[in-house]
């Protein structure tokens, strides 16, 4: 083996091979897409749009890796969202300040993860179930937190988390990267990350080894909604008030497909957040090619559709073993797995 | 046999590379009609890769399959069953979820009105499990029994399947001596019909008594194939290992036990184990003995804390103990190593080296990682002393060979460094050289002042390392015998005696 760095490489090649080859359909259709100007004080451009914008699913993601690692998912990160942006709405409009209103909204969310996890891990509801009752019921919450209308707010602190910049860059993308990092820095130097995957694939093996399980499962779940409460401060942010109708809406299953699009298996187990990241990267601009084709917006979700189609089919095992096969002249060994597979193949039989 | 009849299967040049292993390399294997033919290995010899070779369900890169006489190349498994191939895989491949009948008629139900006739299924399943000496509810979901119960079911299917070849990998590894006699006869059956068997097993007693040639492997080549009535077991297991085998000389220990480390005392849980008491002294291995269900495995769980007692207490040392869970048992320096190493040992797509080190950075905690080097320097040392065979410790655990995954469960709880150690049929699968270091690991363990609990069906090795053994019975304590008392024949009396039922 040759070393973690060249293995976390091949781990997300096949994403950053996506992720260039759909940038490239941007420059295609808008040559001037890698412009960036330095204006006001704030760097501006396609690419940096794709990273602010992206911002939200990434958040997302990062906490859906994991919860998905455990074999679990959560839907209701749309929803909490909401949920954590009316929050923050609610407190600065009754004068409290940005910070206040922001740890008020991670608190909010990481009450929506602990609930999740509660269902999940100690009264075993199966977590697509577990999570659609907080889907379904955190837009109701968050419109009773709103007094059904959209709240908006001037309060500059809140307003910069989304909309602002530091040192030229925008806020979401160092919030994201910094987020990120930290996850992965957190997972991978701790064991955490292998305990997780254990129990995502043997979760009664893991059990007897002495792992407690319950707890992990909470965490995971309470890190999913405090990843979902930063995303919605930021898009309350952004639009300078919180709509809890439409805030964060559909967003779950784009966070879902990102971790997807990362090679990480739904049925649980080995994962890397960095490739979710990359996915959630190439979500954004594949959101940005149409855009930036000036494709009528009707368009806009069946080319997105047709567009995610092409890439997971690329990375279905079946076609990755194709051509692993055309590449392979001569009697070589083969695998008997395809190099990245996302399903878990039986063995026999 | 007349030269002009074609073997029932002929496959010649077998080849199978894997990422940094050669497992098959020409190998041959000719199985006449009505023969039962034993195939025979070392742990990770390549047993297992040959059949999944014939069946299709790995795809072979070199070689030719004929069946009676006409090249075949089954692409899948169930192609080779609709040629006529059986086969039950060493790890059982059935449907936990589905009904005992299901499983068994899976793809082949019987229909009335363009429904599935559930009655008659069960029915069916009913008398097929008979012919193997069980009488259990095949409407039931299979999960509901045992791995042995589970094995028998695989079984009668491969058997229900095969027109022309059947192949058991490892069948008996979890059968009683009865069990295996109903097999055995099931086999004799289908041999007189013109069938080819092939037998893996790492049991040279059975090989001896139902097969009639045997194939010996080694690093994926064929080193021979022999008629079994003209070579002694010594013959085969120097052509399995390659070098001979000391006889092993057990003297009767002396119960050299130190102080009183566990005291169980009337420990149970209503519909799965009476009361039982026990008590260990560090330096001692109690033996547990019974028939299949007769409680051995439910009293290693309840110890553990795997399934939570309702009656009974523990003492560690004198003070008394709660056990609610496995991680509880694990902070009292227990270590239990389960019986069923598929579904709660090892985690399939983990690396061997994670495997290895899971119970004791468990144990540890998530925010104390075990140094890489050490984890490095931990399972090397394993991988070493237990010889197990792989091509490196990055590969996930699930692709090593039956024996060698087991021989890694074995050393993630050694890595522990336990007090108290429970091993729920630790040779299972384990290969005669590697069974025999296993019994002189067992033996060290114990001298160094370990407390050990071993549950096995196999008596010889009970008594080899037993320095008490207690005979389970009906999920009850029935005797336990100590000293010169533990013999095979005591045992087994023990285990048929409706007489011997005060507790000892
Ligand atoms: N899918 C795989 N990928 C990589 N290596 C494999 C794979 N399957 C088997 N091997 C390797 O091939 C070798 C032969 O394994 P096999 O399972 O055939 O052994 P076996 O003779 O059945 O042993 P046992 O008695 O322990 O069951 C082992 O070294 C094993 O690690
Ligand atoms: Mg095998």
């Amino acid at each position: 083996m040759a070393g973690p760095k060249s293995s976390v490489l091949r781990r997300i090649m096949p994403q950053l091979v996506i992720l260039g080859a759909a940038l490239l359909l941007n420059v295609l259709v808008f040559p001037d897409f890698f412009h960036v100007d330095f204006r006001n004080g704030r760097l501006f451009g396609n690419v940096i749009d794709v990273l602010n914008r992206g911002a939200p699913v990434a958040l997302l993601c990062i906490g859906m890796t994991l919860v998905i690692a455990t074999r679990g998912i959560d839907l209701s990160v749309g929803a909490v969202m909401a949920i954590a942006g009316a929050t923050a709405a609610s407190v600065v409009t009754d004068g409290y300040g940005w910070g206040t209103a922001l740890l008020a909204a991670l608190a909010a969310g990481a009450l929506c993860g602990l609930w999740n996890g509660v269902l999940v891990a100690l009264l075993k509801i199966q977590p697509i179930v577990a999570t659609l009752v907080l889907m379904v019921a955190g837009r109701g919450i968050a419109q009773l937190i709103t007094e059904g209308k959209i709240l908006t707010f001037s309060n500059e602190g809140l307003i910069h988390l989304g909309a602002g910049t530091i040192l030229g860059v925008p806020t979401p993308i160092l919030i994201w990267m910094a987020l990120g990092a930290a996850v992965i820095w957190v997972v991978r130097r701790t064991a955490l990350g292998m305990l997780i995957e254990a129990i995502g694939i043997n979760e009664r093996s893991s059990r007897l080894a002495g792992i407690n399980s319950r707890v992990l499962l909470v965490c995971v779940y309470l890190v999913s909604g405090l990843c979902a409460a930063l995303a919605g401060v930021i898009v309350a942010a952004d639009i300078k008030g919180a709509d809890a109708n439409n805030a964060g809406l559909w967003l779950e299953l784009d966070a879902i497909l990102a971790v997807v699009i990362g090679g990480n298996s739904l049925l649980g187990g080995r994962f890397s957040i960095l490739a979710s990241l990359i996915g959630a990267l190439i979500i954004q601009s594949v959101n940005s090619v149409i855009l930036l084709s000036g494709m009528p917006p009707e368009f806009n979700l069946v080319i997105k559709a047709l567009l995610i189609l092409a890439i997971l089919v690329i990375q279905s095992p079946r076609i990755t073993y194709l051509m692993y096969m055309l590449r392979a002249s001569g009697p070589q060994p083969q695998p008997d797995r395809p190099p990245m597979p996302k399903a878990r193949k039986e063995e026999a039989r | 046999m007349a030269h002009d009849i074609p073997p029932v299967l002929h496959a010649t040049g077998i080849s199978k590379f894997f990422p940094g292993t050669i497992a098959l390399d020409d190998v041959e294997l000719r199985l006449e009609a009505g023969e039962v033919h034993a195939l025979l290995g070392e742990n990770g010899a390549g047993k297992s890769t040959l059949i999944k070779c014939l069946t299709g369900a790995y795809q072979r890169d070199g070689g030719t399959i004929r069946l009676s006489g006409h090249e075949v190349a089954p692409q899948s498994t169930a192609e080779s069953q609709k040629l006529g191939i059986g086969t039950v895989y060493q790890e059982v491949n059935l449907l936990p979820n589905l009904t005992v009948a299901e499983n068994l008629y899976l793809g082949r139900q019987p229909m009335r009105w363009g429904l599935v006739d559930r009655r008659r299924m069960n029915a069916m399943a009913r008398d097929a499990l008979a012919g193997y000496g069980l009488d259990i509810d095949p409407a039931e979901p299979l999960t509901a029994y045992s791995v042995a119960i589970q094995q028998v079911v695989a079984i009668a299917r491969a058997v229900e399947m095969s027109g022309k070849v059947l192949i058991l990998d490892e069948p008996t590894a979890s059968l009683d001596r009865d069990e295996v006699q109903l097999l055995f006869g099931v086999i004799r059956q289908l041999k007189a019909r013109g069938l080819a068997v092939v037998f893996i097993t790492h049991f040279l007693d059975q090989v001896f008594e139902i097969s009639d040639r045997a194939t010996v492997l080694r690093n994926g080549r064929v080193v021979g194939t022999r008629l079994l009535s003209e070579v002694s077991q010594k013959d085969v297991v120097t052509l399995m290992l390659g070098r001979q085998l000391e006889a092993q000389v057990h003297e009767r220990k002396a119960a050299s036990a130190g102080a009183k480390l566990i005291e169980i005392d009337g420990l149970g849980k209503r519909g799965m184990l009476e009361p039982l008491s026990l008590a260990l002294r560090e330096g001692e291995v109690v033996g547990l003995a019974g028939l299949l269900g007769s409680g051995r495995t439910e009293t290693a769980n309840l110890i553990f804390g795997a399934v939570q007692a309702d009656q009974g207490r523990m003492l560690l040392r004198g003070r008394e103990i709660t056990v609610g869970n496995p991680r509880e048992a694990v902070r009292h320096r227990f270590a239990l190593c389960p019986e069923d190493r598929k579904t709660e040992g090892i985690v399939g797509d983990l690396s061997v080296r994670d495997n290895i080190i899971l119970a004791r950075q468990a144990a540890q905690g998530w925010v104390r990682p075990i140094p890489r080097a050490e984890v490095n320097e931990i399972a090397e040392r394993y991988v070493r002393a237990l010889d197990i065979r792989l091509a490196s410790l990055d590969m996930p655990i699930r692709l090593l060979s039956g024996g060698n995954q087991q021989k890694a469960l074995l050393a993630r709880w050694l890595a522990t460094n336990p007090d108290f150690l429970i091993l729920d049929e630790p040779t299972r699968g384990i290969d005669v050289g590697a069974h025999a270091e296993i019994i002189a690991l067992i033996e060290q363990l114990r001298a160094d002042g370990m407390a050990l609990l071993v549950a096995s069906s196999e008596l010889e090795e009970l008594v080899a390392y037993s320095t008490r053994v207690i005979v389970l019975r009906d999920r009850r304590q029935v005797r336990e015998l100590t000293g010169a008392e533990i013999t095979p024949d005591n045992i087994v009396r023990a285990i048929a005696d409706d007489d011997g039922r005060e507790v000892a």
